[in-house]
């Protein structure tokens, strides 16, 4: 793992005393809200319905116990004792006070955190594969790259006040993990014939009001040259975006309006400017972070053998263990999701449990998945059954990863302030209903947003639910066919909208004709996209 | 209270800015303002004749006056980059990588705010138009 020297840390420590010198602004009445707004945003600090958020980054998704640990500290000092997993891989605090945010800020800084850029018109926190080192499938370990672009991204002073948000993501394996192709600006590590390592480069994605996948801007990036390559997209970003509706600011959209190619001959003539600037970040310094992630020291000559003879375990195993690139490990997935329960969330003292867990069995590794769950990268299977029984017992044995009672879910309505509708409700009941048949119904992904933000990746869900307020009450659109893997696509309504449990029995009745039409092998997406949707329409709005 | 802070040593340019049309249009204007909207390369084939550019903030969440400023000083433009407009202290350390070296805000600076912000940060993470050397040159061994 990454480890901070002086200079990282003093410049998180100055952000602190940046924070709490503006928020002392604010409380004497020297910046007026609407100045202070930017300002708390840029440190992850909403204003939500009943009290401030704090948004704490996890760069990458990846943290250690001690990390987990302050974590779960500040849930119990400042908060209710629980946080909550986001969809990009970072935590949310749901009951901060401004008096204290700049103390909170200060704690994590004492285990190398922060919430720089987690929130407002900013280049935000780097989310990636969260089995990064672990996965059997990746080319390289994409988190030096990670670290290498949070510095980058961090602080960059022409960048500082962009038109809108920025997420960057990085991958490194053919099966994307990560949602990719539905970030702004994305690149996933690739080798060319040569055998060269560099990036293909993506952008113009994002989700909200207009979804969009991104597009491949770049076949083949030489990693020297990254640094040039965000400047550039940046730059003509920033420079010709919209300003003057905030719906309109997104670089997905001028890409929209200025088309792909145009838009890519823009970013390659600034790119070829900022080449000759000669600012990109040497080798020296990515051996430098690299070192940081390399493999922890494996055990070999371990034995491949789990002892399956207790079926709970046998079924957790099956359905949370991933193959791992070391022989005799796995890589565990652990369920935020309990049938029933709050997608994400997560007390104080089941933090301290995992944390434990990480330090014992993973080589003090964790992390945060935007599927909000947390994995455990490095476990041998002869420790399988131990941490299975220690996270059975503090209520995070669910066995239910990519399942259907799975689910992601944003805050909704019962916290966020840009909310239409509930989404916690709405995830708790239709995760009671669907948990009887998800054994049935295999890899079903569905996704929950309270509004058109999209926060719970509604369109990338195979299953999409959307919010709205229709009159003044709560009602939900279904959608059909999204995917955030790296066979993306966007999910298309299914037509009118339903009340909440309307939309339940319509999710069950389109499960139903999954069951009845699938084809061998087949996932309810890969139905949908073979049969279409209508059958699905006349089944839900018979 | 500071109604403009300026940081350089030189005479100040006394004539008012004129829009960069006007500017374009007359030869012997050496003050021009770039408004949020405008294409600030239009004016560095003139840019010898150039003492003075003001950039304007419309508004704090507008950032488009950052790059004007970074684009000048990239083409080698060494004279007084002024900004104005909706300009808080939590923005100049930022402008003033970008190249600004002089501000005009709506509201006055506290100039101990100003100077906190000005000498706050330590250390930059990357190259921008103001010659510090950044983090990652430190690290291996070049002080600039």
């Amino acid at each position: 793992m990454y480890r901070y020297d002086k200079y990282d840390q003093a410049m998180v420590d100055t952000r602190v005393e940046e924070f709490r010198d503006q928020a002392r602004r604010r409380i004497e009445g020297k910046l007026t809200d609407d100045q202070f707004k930017p300002l708390r945003l840029k440190n992850g600090l909403y204003l939500q319905l009943h009290a401030y958020m704090l948004r704490v980054a996890i760069p990458y998704g990846t943290l250690d116990s001690r990390q987990m640990r302050m974590l779960a500290e500040i849930a119990r000092k400042y908060d209710r004792g629980y946080g909550h997993f986001t969809t990009r891989q970072n935590i949310q605090y749901n009951w901060i006070k401004l008096e204290e945010a700049a103390d909170i800020l200060a704690d994590l800084a004492s285990v190398e955190m922060h919430a720089i850029q987690t929130s407002g018109e900013s280049i935000r926190n780097v989310s990636a594969d969260q089995y990064a080192g672990a996965a059997a499938d990746e080319i390289m370990d994409p988190r030096p790259w990670g670290e290498m672009m949070r510095q980058m991204t961090n602080f960059m002073p022409e960048f500082s006040y962009l038109p809108r948000k920025f997420k960057i993501a990085v991958i490194a394996s053919d099966t994307d993990r990560a949602a990719l192709r539905w970030h702004d600006g994305a690149v996933k590590i690739v080798k060319n014939a040569a055998g060269e390592i560099g990036f293909e480069v993506y952008a113009g994605g994002g989700m909200g009001r207009t979804p969009v996948i991104s597009y491949k801007i770049r076949d083949f990036l030489p990693t020297d040259q990254l640094f040039s390559y965000f400047q550039a997209i940046l730059r003509v970003w920033n420079r010709h975006a919209r300003r003057d509706n905030i719906h309109k600011q997104r670089m997905k959209i001028l890409v929209l309006e200025l088309g792909e190619e145009e838009f890519r001959r823009q970013v390659e003539e600034e790119f070829e400017h900022f080449l000759t600037l000669a600012e990109d970040f040497p080798q020296a310094e990515y051996d430098r972070i690299a070192a940081y992630f390399a493999p922890p020291p494996f055990e070999t000559g371990l034995s491949e053998e789990i002892d399956r003879s207790d079926p709970d375990f046998a079924l957790w195993v099956d359905r949370q263990t991933v193959a791992h690139k070391a022989p005799g490990y796995a890589i565990v997935n652990i369920s935020l999701k309990p049938v029933g329960g709050i997608p994400g969330d997560i007390s104080a003292e089941q933090m301290d449990l995992v944390a434990d867990l990480a330090e014992r069995y993973s080589f003090d590794e964790l992390r945060a998945t935007h599927a909000q769950n947390l994995v455990l990268p490095h476990v041998r299977k002869a420790d399988l059954y131990t941490v299975w029984q220690a996270l059975d017992e503090a209520g995070l044995g669910a066995a239910n990863l990519d399942l259907a009672t799975d689910i992601i879910a944003c805050p909704g309505l019962d916290y966020c302030s840009l909310a239409n509708a509930r989404s916690i409700p709405v995830a708790e009941k239709l995760s009671e209903r669907l948990a009887p048949r998800e054994a049935e119904l295999g890899e079903l992904k569905i996704k929950i947003s309270g509004c058109i933000n999209a926060c719970g990746h509604h369109h990338a869900g195979h299953i999409g639910i959307l919010g709205v307020d229709k009159k003044g009450s709560e009602n939900y659109q279904l959608l059909l066919g999204g995917s955030g893997a790296e066979d993306a696509s966007q999910a298309k309504i299914t037509g009118p909208g339903f009340d909440e449990a309307g939309v339940i029995d319509a999710i069950e009745k389109a499960t139903d004709v999954y069951l009845r039409e699938r084809a061998d092998g087949e996932r309810f997406l890969d139905t949908y996209r073979r049969i279409g949707m209508e059958p699905f329409k006349e089944a839900i709005y018979a | 209270m500071l109604e403009v802070l300026r940081l350089r040593d030189d005479e100040p340019v006394d004539e008012p800015a004129v829009t960069l049309d006007a500017f374009l249009d007359q030869s012997n204007a050496a003050s021009v303002r770039i408004e949020a909207g405008d294409d600030v390369r239009r004016l560095l084939p003139v840019i010898d004749r150039v003492r003075l550019v003001e950039i304007d903030f419309p508004k704090l969440r507008d950032g488009r006056g950052f790059s004007s400023a970074r684009i000048l000083r990239e083409a080698g433009y060494t004279g007084e980059i002024k900004a104005t407009g909706d300009v808080l202290v939590d923005l100049i350390f930022f402008m003033r990588r970008c190249g600004f070296d002089s501000f005009e805000p709506n509201k006055p600076f506290d100039p101990e705010d100003a100077q906190n912000a000005l000498d706050r940060w330590p250390h930059v993470y990357q190259d921008a138009a103001d010659g510090r050397v950044p983090i990652w040159k430190l690290r291996h061994g070049n002080q600039g």
